[in-house]
């Protein structure tokens, strides 16, 4: 259909009144990027990660060298963020650290999701006793607090970063079980499932190729935030001395050195924790943002 | 009302149950022999063995939960390897601090969360809406062991205003309790007032669109009485369940709190368990906390059910 006016060339009325269709994905990112504190976010966790990878590179001493004349000299221009009360350079400590952050945050989150989506999954789609069974089961972990049950899983596996790891990965994993098994069963309703099954799906196949694509978004905003709370409990527990083991550098491990010359050298406790706090905030801004953009109405 | 709380009673029940059981199985996750461990340097194959029958090592591990949960129910939580004295005799030492630390905690956490919450959600996309906002977020961002180093640090060490550490019962002198205690509640109420100061806003930007609040200003009420008595009344209602609900979160919080201000509270005791690798010390904390976390869940749907007259009848 075209409208013709007088003279005019021949305007098609929908390309004139109806703009082209976005993709979804395209519409979430534009939605992303129109907070400014998301996009802050995002450009603050690449700058981490970038740090964290050529950190070998760009830390300007060796993170565990230590050396008698250095011991805990006030942030200089030799030394930015001073050195500790072995005379090692608090800065390379800092970027050196910020690998084992990051490393857990990663991988800690990589295994509480790897439980939970498969588990949540097989819950939401199966129903009835599986359910009931898994939903008591993920009660129970939810019951137990979350640091309390990390520490309790840390101290029997044996103190070390790995091992940190999986404390934090299996405490985390009931909240993946519940966002999992909860976007599941609302997939699950949707009339391309119905449909996939009346084909004669396999019920396996329908899970996977039908209903888990479609509960990616809010699992991947959990698995941000996530990300977050698991910085925050792998310095817990370095710094309760059952995470990174010294030498090895860790901001949680270096405040738990550092509360020992609080008066003498504040700078030791000021910089790792700085680190911790710009680090969850950017993670926390970048799950806020993508949760707003994925879920507009949540506004 | 009377029905729906039993259903949730009977769902309590096989929670607790499997609470129990993921209690008891961690110290399968324990590498090595636990008798081994207590032996410390006695080689003598003898006491092993004793110690293996004392503590049931050697039976069968369904035997083991059964006699152990058994003990549980009667209220014994078993004996510290290292203390010598019984788990619950410690628990019952220790909780009373932590819970003088909460109970600080979320008074603070209340006095900062809900009126930032408020003032966000009435002066909406304004300047204050933004800093709430703002300050929420970096109290969710701030580990609470860094605060307290950092309180230390100004308020102490600084200022001189209050002791770095320590603890004072509140019956031995209040003064000297609530000084020591002060600081460690403003950090552990700290993430709980972002929390909080979230859920209010969200609350109160729903009550704010209602029906009632238009009827309350069209009535020509002023502006304060409007939000404060028929607004915040009704926005307080989940605010008040997801207090009891944040419990968990004070205690993990307690935990480094305790460390970094050297209380002699109930998350001091579970981290030199660890230390001291008493593992029974380490289970009726976890047991205890859990137990105490599962009732507080319950409370919060019976207070629900309290304040909101509509789901009596439900």
């Amino acid at each position: 259909m075209s409208v013709t006016a007088i003279g005019a060339p021949a305007v098609p009325v929908a390309s004139a009144l109806v703009r082209p269709p976005q993709s979804p994905a395209r519409l979430v990112v534009g939605r992303f990027c129109a907070r400014p504190a998301a996009v802050a976010g995002l450009f603050v966790v690449v700058v981490f990660f970038a740090v964290a990878v050529l950190a070998p590179l760009i830390a300007p001493y060796d993170p565990v060298a230590t050396s008698w004349t250095l011991i805990r000299k006030a942030p200089s221009w030799a030394h930015w963020m001073g050195t500790d009360e072995n005379g090692r350079d608090v800065l390379s400590r800092v970027i050196v650290g910020s690998q084992a952050s990051l490393m857990a945050g990663v991988l800690s989150v990589s295994i509480a999701a790897g439980i939970g989506v498969p588990v949540g999954l097989l819950a939401g789609f199966a129903g009835g006793k599986t359910d009931a069974v898994i939903g008591r089961l993920v009660d129970a972990m939810l019951a137990c607090p979350f640091l309390i049950l990390a520490i309790a899983l840390a101290a029997f596996l044996g103190p070390s970063l790995e091992n940190a790891m999986i404390a934090i990965g299996i405490t985390a994993a009931p909240v993946f079980m519940r966002i999992s098994r909860g976007a599941t069963m609302d997939a699950a309703t949707n009339e391309y499932v119905e449909a996939a099954r009346a084909l004669g799906n396999p019920p396996w196949r329908v899970a996977l190729r039908h209903v888990l694509p479609n509960i990616v978004p809010p699992i991947l905003v959990q698995a941000t935030l996530a990300i977050a709370g698991a910085i925050i409990a792998e310095a817990s527990l370095s710094f309760l001395g059952l995470g990174q083991q010294p030498p090895a550098p860790s901001w949680g491990s270096m405040l738990n050195s550092a509360q020992r010359f609080l008066t003498q050298a504040p700078w030791l406790a000021i910089f790792p924790g700085a680190a911790i706090f710009l680090a969850v905030l950017s993670f926390n801004l970048v799950g806020d943002g993508l949760r707003d953009a994925l879920d507009p109405k949540r506004r | 009302m009377k029905g729906n709380l039993g259903t949730r009673l009977m769902q309590v029940l096989p929670t607790l149950l499997l609470v129990s059981m993921l209690v008891f199985g961690l110290q399968q996750l324990m590498p090595g022999d636990p008798a081994l461990v207590l032996a410390g340097e006695e080689h003598d194959p003898a006491v092993i063995a004793q110690i293996r029958t004392e503590l049931w090592l050697d039976r069968p591990l369904p035997v083991q939960y059964l006699h152990w949960i058994g003990n549980v129910l009667h209220g014994d939580l078993g004996y510290s390897w290292r203390i010598r004295e019984p788990v619950a005799q410690l628990v019952a030492e220790k909780l009373p601090v932590t819970m003088q630390l909460a109970f600080m905690a979320f008074i603070i956490a209340v006095c900062i969360g809900v009126p930032m919450g408020v003032l966000s959600a009435v002066k909406r996309n304004s300047f204050w809406d933004y800093f709430a906002n703002g300050v929420g977020l970096a109290g969710l961002s701030t580990p609470n062991f860094w605060l307290g180093i950092m309180l230390i640090l100004l308020v102490s060490v600084h200022l001189g205003w209050l002791p770095p550490s320590g603890y004072v019962s509140l019956f031995v002198d209040w003064r000297q309790s609530l000084a020591t205690t002060i600081m460690p509640a403003f950090v552990l109420g700290n993430a709980i007032a972002a929390v909080l100061m979230r859920h209010t806003r969200s609350a109160m930007l729903t009550a704010l669109d209602q029906d009632f609040v238009r009827t309350a200003r069209a009535k020509g009420l002023k502006e304060y009485r409007v939000v404060l008595r028929h607004a915040l009344r009704n926005a307080l209602v989940p605010v008040v369940t997801l207090g009891a609900l944040e419990l968990g979160t004070l205690l993990s919080g307690a935990v480094l709190t305790e460390q970094v201000f050297s209380i002699p509270g109930f998350g001091k005791l579970i981290v030199d368990a660890v230390f001291n690798r008493d593992y029974p010390v380490v289970q009726g904390v976890v047991l205890v906390t859990a137990t105490m976390y599962v009732a507080l869940n319950l409370l919060a749907d019976v207070l629900y059910v309290v304040i909101n007259p509509r789901m009596r009848t439900a």
